[in-house]
């Protein structure tokens, strides 16, 4: 096997994994803190990169396009769990699960009102084009690395916002138990408002990043929300750390199966069969391992502090 | 003398009165396309040209107005299915034609096929319905899925290109694209890697692949939205320059606007094979390009082009049996004669109620205001018949 | 016995009514077109009861029914791709890979609770959504013309299922079939323990009942049902694809289930009504139909909870 093949390969997983996190994290805080199941969650990431396209086409800069994109889809985060998402808060999952699934309708056809129906693109700006030589005959897009990169900031700074700060202890009282933090004084309202939105805005910038790489359109969130699912099932619901490295298992899983599946699979099928049956093998696999996590350890590979 | 003129005229007159209250009817054409998903810019290209068509035939056929009925497949072979059921049973539309999709296609002829009536692609070109699974009430107006990727086999070979290294989607079309170029291509396929259609719009494992293969030149199918993203991702992994990419329906009017505006590297100069580009010089072609330009600010795609010639087409069937739209037998004979003026010039109908027609080698340039578009290079195949009329049994 | 004129009942009675003469009605009103409509409601309807058996009686919320569906209606179209069309063969077939899909998920499944039952029966939809999708051989995600619908012949007696009108007759009749089915095993004693189960398990479980097997078992027939609503839709489209299978589809029955009334035998029927022929109303008027549908689906979890058969009766809200 390739050396150089094998480690871009890696690397393309790690970046999946790392957008992965970015959705996986709002999710698994929403879910972990409030107990509630977000459907619409791919929807912000949906919008968060519609909303980045629009202010770069207004201001001309892929930096200012992220600067006002980010605090905009918090402040539909926000609208959103105040307007409609609050009430379900006190009823069971499934009723939650119906409602934002009713949301992912109606966001994905406003999409398509609202932004062009070939949904919008974003250029790569020229500081970031090209790839870089990474030493060792591996050669690796910068834009990609740069995904990396912002992605290992954010984990670091979630970490020191959930254990160093005020607002992080809040968040961790209220994921350990709700009602005593309300009762001593924690107004609690607030806190999901505000956690909510961050996991709005975290959403979002996934969507921003993934944007010079490929195309906003409507319904691009389905596909990612359901591995955010999985992953943060296999990471323990409300862990962020679990959920970092979940995304990052799932994501080398996925790339390291799509390229390399197909190649074992043809040692015991015909050619035809092996090349579909690949990558829709190598899709099954994170979730033969949620299935395999369910039942071993149901609490996830690494739970947060039990209540 | 006089009295057998006077017999002859008052028969006439009252064979031509009888069915006068049905000619009084419009003919209902039902056109599925896919209106809804990030796919609708090629639904809205054709909706744009069959507009367009009626308007410049004066909304007659046969002296009956004409009124179409637009379905909206969603980009979902189910979803197309039942739209083709609604037309056909509900809307009992006189004539079904339209469909960009070849998974669309197949899972929607039947129903169409089964009530008797006519339907005619104006893009998807599965093989069964040119082989094994043709049928009399089929027609196709564009080309088959094989062709096109045939064509753009010869022009590696002429071009000496020994290896290949081949990505398409895994769904229909996608799967005949690669048979195509297969069929003709005498070189080396290095590596094949058939995509989750349409689902998967990354491709960075891919180009690691490929970068790893170090083939002479890569072939690609991604029709619509995919095309443009594919181009980027291209361009961000360092292939562009490095390795020629040779593609089939994934660059074209829709797409060019955007990929000129993002200043996209690596879409200039690029190769593909078609059998229409919007330069060429016939009569029909030149009203169709002209008029689509001044009312839409764009060149129209050959998914417009081949709408635009399904509406005239069709025209020239009903016209030829006198508006009796009903009549299938004289319809069919009709349309195997395929006699009408098309955007791509001169062509016939295939046995297999597929089109023999010539294909062109496209290149993308710029024109005199600086927009981008494709202009011809060379004609590769002459009057070609597609691969699977041999296997049609009509 | 004024139960037998309360509104509710009349109102079931009428739905069964217009089914059944729906193949009369439609053509009288110029619309031939409902006919088809109502086709699918009946199929639906019947994938929807069996969902309401363990989602409204045995309170499992499964995610991933819809794959019962793509289990049943593939069995059927494979064995019709390899030119098998006897349906005494391919619906016996279809029926036992459904039960037994079932019974190795359901085993699976059921050892977890809550949202984690709601993930992993996803998942397990998913995987088996992919493995249609890799199915080259059966169209993978293009899906698959079927062109010869099952064929029942004993003798000289045959079924025809090409004919449309015998067709309806036949999925209304399996209907009441089903919904009779579900009747009995729900008021009996295995659906007392079922229904048991999911007002308080700890009780049930105290009294004696081990509720792992009385779940798989609830799953086991639901999927069984439900691979029947598959058979019939693929024989119904001609047509089968991995869509089928789709999560959204499995979100879709949920939805009918509540729309109708969870927990309630004949709600599913409503439920599947209203849904489908609102999508079809609203999609008529404009393509952009989600914008409304979403909405309406988010209103009716806010403040319609119950279903419509909860806009008829008070009943009592099973304990939580």
């Amino acid at each position: 096997m390739d050396f150089v093949l094998l480690a871009e390969q890696a690397l393309n997983g790690v970046q999946l994994g790392i957008l992965l996190f970015l959705l996986a994290a709002g999710l698994t805080l929403v879910f972990g803190i409030m107990d509630f199941v977000n459907l619409a969650h791919g929807s912000f990431y949906m919008l968060g990169a519609f909303l980045f396209a629009t202010f770069y086409t207004w201001t001309g800069s892929f930096m200012l396009g992220i600067l006002f994109g980010i605090p905009a889809t918090l402040v539909v985060g926000v609208v959103a769990e105040i307007t409609c998402l609050r009430t379900l808060y006190a009823r069971n999952h499934l009723d939650q699960v119906l409602a934002t699934f009713g949301l992912i309708l109606f966001f994905n056809q406003l999409v398509q009102v609202i932004w062009p129906l070939d949904g919008l693109s974003v250029p790569m700006p020229e500081f970031l084009d090209g790839s870089v030589n990474l030493g060792l005959g591996i050669e690796y897009p910068v834009y990609r690395l740069m995904i990396i990169i912002s992605g290992l900031a954010v984990a670091f700074g979630m970490f020191f916002l959930v254990t160093r700060t005020r607002l992080g202890m809040l968040i961790r009282a209220g994921a350990s138990n709700r009602t005593m933090a309300g009762a001593l004084g924690v107004d609690i309202n607030l806190l999901f408002t505000c956690v909510f939105g961050l996991g709005a805005a975290l959403a979002g910038l996934a969507g921003m990043l993934v944007m010079p790489i490929i195309q906003a359109t409507s319904g691009m969130g389905e596909q990612i929300l359901i591995l955010a699912f999985v992953v943060i099932v296999i990471g323990g619901i409300g862990s962020i750390r679990g959920a970092f490295i979940a995304a990052i298992i799932a994501g080398i899983i996925d790339t390291l199966g799509r390229s390399f599946l197909d190649v074992f699979l043809l040692l015991l099928l015909p050619e035809n069969a092996a090349e579909a049956a690949g990558p829709a093998l190598s899709s099954m696999l994170i979730y033969i391992l949620m299935a395999g996590v369910l039942f071993f350890r149901p609490q996830g590979l690494f739970p947060p502090q039990q209540r | 003398m006089k009295l057998r003129n006077f017999m002859g005229i008052a028969s006439a007159m009252a064979l031509t009165a009888i069915p006068a209250s049905a000619m009084a009817e419009p003919i209902k054409i039902g056109f599925v396309t896919t209106l809804t998903t990030g796919a609708a810019v090629i639904g809205k290209d054709q909706q744009n040209a069959v507009n367009l068509a009626i308007e410049h035939m004066g909304a007659k056929m046969g002296g009956r107005d004409v009124k179409i009925i637009f379905g909206d497949d969603e980009f979902n072979p189910q979803k197309g299915k039942q739209k083709t059921e609604k037309l056909v049973k509900r809307d009992k539309v006189d004539i079904v034609a339209g469909y960009i999709w070849s998974h669309v296609l197949m899972a929607s002829a039947k129903t169409v096929l089964d009530s008797g009536k006519i339907l005619i692609s104006a893009n998807a070109g599965p093989s069964p319905l040119a082989g094994k699974r043709c049928n009399k009430n089929f027609f196709n107006i564009s080309w088959q899925n094989d062709q096109t990727p045939m064509a753009l086999g010869e022009v590696l070979n002429q071009r000496r290109v020994e290896s290949i290294y081949v990505l398409a989607p895994n769904y229909a079309a996608g799967k005949n694209m690669v048979a195509g170029v297969e069929r003709t291509f005498k070189g080396k396929v290095l590596g094949k890697d058939m995509t989750k259609w349409p689902t998967q719009i990354d491709w960075a494992a891919e180009f690691t692949k490929v970068k790893a293969a170090h083939p002479d030149a890569v072939f690609t199918f991604y029709p619509g939205k995919h095309g443009g993203a594919f181009i980027k991702q291209y361009q961000q992994a360092g292939l562009t320059g490095r390795i020629p990419l040779y593609s089939v329906y994934t660059i074209d009017s829709i797409g060019l606007p955007k990929m000129q505006k993002a200043k996209l590297k690596g879409v200039l100069g690029t190769y593909m094979t078609q059998m229409w580009a919007p330069d060429m010089k016939n009569a029909q072609n030149k009203r169709f390009v002209a008029d689509f330009k001044k009312k839409h600010g764009t060149y129209p795609s050959f998914y417009a082009a081949q709408a635009y010639d399904s509406m005239f087409f069709i025209k020239s069937a009903v016209d030829a049996v006198g508006g009796k739209i009903a009549d299938t037998d004289g319809m069919r004979a009709a349309l195997e004669k395929a006699d009408f003026a098309s955007v791509r010039g001169a062509m016939s109908m295939g046995k297999n109620h597929f089109p023999v027609q010539n294909f062109y080698l496209r290149k993308v340039v710029t024109d005199s205001e600086g927009n981008w578009t494709t202009a011809i290079q060379d004609t590769v195949y002459t009057n070609h018949v597609d691969p699977y009329a041999k296997d049609c049994k009509m | 016995m004024s139960k037998l004129r309360s509104p509710n009942v009349v109102f079931r009675i009428f739905i069964l009514l217009l089914c059944a003469a729906m193949p009369v009605i439609a053509p009288l009103v110029g619309e031939p077109y409902w006919v088809d409509i109502f086709m699918r409601v009946m199929i639906w309807a019947i994938a929807a009861i069996s969902l309401d058996l363990i989602l409204g009686f045995g309170g499992m919320v499964s995610f991933g029914h819809a794959m019962f569906l793509g289990i049943g209606g593939y069995t059927f179209g494979i064995l019709a791709y390899y030119e098998i069309t006897n349906g005494f063969i391919q619906w016996p077939l279809a029926l036992l890979f459904s039960g037994v899909i079932g019974a190795v998920v359901g085993a699976i499944c059921i050892r977890t609770k809550g949202v984690y039952f709601i993930m992993i029966t996803l998942a397990f939809a998913q995987m088996i959504y992919f493995l249609g999708v890799s199915a080259e051989e059966f169209g993978s995600d293009d899906g698959m013309t079927i062109y010869d619908r099952s064929q029942f012949a004993i003798g000289s007696v045959s079924l025809d299922l090409g004919d449309p009108l015998i067709f309806y007759y036949f999925t209304f009749a399996l209907m009441l079939v089903v919904l009779w089915l579900v009747q009995k095993i729900v008021n009996s004693r295995f659906g007392m323990v079922i229904r048991g189960m999911q007002s308080n398990e700890g009780r049930m479980t105290a009294i004696g009942f081990d509720p792992f097997r009385y779940k798989l078992v609830c799953f086991v027939i639901a999927g069984v049902i439900c691979g029947l609503a598959g058979i019939l839709m693929a024989n119904a489209e001609d047509f089968i694809s991995p869509d089928m299978m789709h999560w959204t589809k499995s979100g879709e029955l949920i939805f009918m289930v509540v729309l109708g009334g969870m927990g309630t035998v004949f709600g599913p029927v409503t439920g599947s009504l209203v849904f489908l022929f609102l999508s079809e109303i609203l999609s008529n008027i404009t393509h952009n139909w989600h914008l409304i549908f979403g909405p309406f689906l988010v209103l009716v979890v806010l403040f319609a909870r119950r279903g419509i058969d909860g806009l008829f009766s008070k009943r009592e809200k099973p304990d939580a």
